[in-house]
């Protein structure tokens, strides 16, 4: 149970990055339009940047990955959060067996 | 300091708040006790692993963190790779802080400090159909930090008795979650163009750059063609 000095500044830096990308849209927020383009696109964010974080996984790892991510997504316009979870994890486990992957 | 003082925060927010971030609460534990466990093979103490968690608390960024952890910890480049990494969080949290009406401004300050993907993800679907209460954020916020806390820790000090968790399709359960609530968010033929746009140009550029600009590329791809397919007179 022990913090040595180098690592607790490491840890430190890493925070003080972090929180500065956290807080600094609540000041960019303020000059925000209300409509037009620019709300357009600031109504997008949350699927584009969700879709941007899992892309890579969801259809550029391979075929098993991809075609869960299909079943996930026809789970997901049906069921709830957690049961499409479930499903999405059951069939890449399926299918990385299946194409031996 | 209880997040109660001043605003209303009704027993039912607290506990939706709860059940919504329920299955990325479940999904997070494999990652928390495979991150405290490579943190221990890196020479981390349980109490700097707890420290990083509770300060830090970007899941993403520690795993990287841990990964390129040396000792002495080059605190500078550790430091630049966090801010790389949660770059998206100020797209993020610009995008929240227009929910946050009910929010005093403490409770603000308080609740970026824990604005994590599964967090945020929560909030902005809450957000579309009823409005964003400081009870249900916070509800969300402490327990995803206290169950992220227990189990990384919980790692370090299990040490690497833990199985790739690859094994059991665990590393899905993010995309799997996150494929669920981008399809909260589906409003029509337009998100699908955004969806497909931020796809297409975040696969590619995960493949040609090096690190974690592939999100930002594909965000910006993304609301860039919402931008353009916005009708032009839109006025409310």
């Amino acid at each position: 149970m022990t913090v040595t000095l180098a690592n607790l500044l490491a840890i430190l830096a890493m925070a003080a990055a972090t929180y500065a990308t956290r807080v600094s849209g609540l000041f960019i927020a303020d000059r925000i339009p209300k409509s037009g383009r620019a709300r357009a696109a600031l109504d997008a964010l949350p699927a584009a940047v969700l879709t941007a974080v899992i892309a890579p996984t969801a259809v550029a790892t391979g075929p098993a990955e991809t075609i869960a991510a299909g079943i996930t997504v026809l789970a997901a316009f049906r069921l709830p959060l957690l049961a499409t979870v479930v499903v999405g994890v059951v069939a890449v486990v399926v299918l990385r067996l299946l194409l031996g992957s | 300091m209880s997040v109660s003082n001043g605003v209303s925060a009704p027993a039912a927010e607290w506990r939706a708040g709860i059940m919504a971030i329920m299955p990325a609460a479940i999904a997070v534990v494999p990652f928390g006790l495979l991150l405290g466990a490579a943190a221990a093979s890196k020479g981390l103490s349980p109490l700097e692993v707890g420290l990083m968690g509770g300060l830090v608390f970007a899941g993403s960024s520690q795993f990287v963190a841990v990964d390129l952890w040396t000792h002495p910890a080059p605190w500078l480049a550790l430091g630049f790779a966090a801010l790389l990494i949660n770059l998206r969080h100020v797209l993020m949290s610009a995008s929240i802080s227009s929910k946050f009406g009910s929010f005093a401004p403490w409770q603000k300050t308080l609740a970026v400090f824990v604005l994590a993907d599964e967090i945020w993800a929560v909030a902005e679907r809450r957000a579309l159909s009823q409005p964003l209460t400081p009870a249900f954020y916070f509800a969300t916020g402490v327990f995803l930090y206290v169950n992220w806390l227990v189990w990384t820790v919980l790692g370090t000090v299990l040490g690497a008795a833990m199985g790739d968790p690859k094994a059991m399709g665990f590393d899905f359960a993010f995309t799997a979650i996150f494929i669920g609530l981008v399809v909260g968010f589906w409003q029509g033929r337009r998100t699908g163009f955004v969806i497909a746009a931020s796809a297409i140009v975040a696969a590619i550029v995960e493949k040609a750059v090096e690190g974690p600009w592939y999100v930002l590329a594909g965000a910006l791809a993304g609301i860039a063609v919402a931008a353009i397919m916005a009708p032009a007179e839109k006025a409310a």
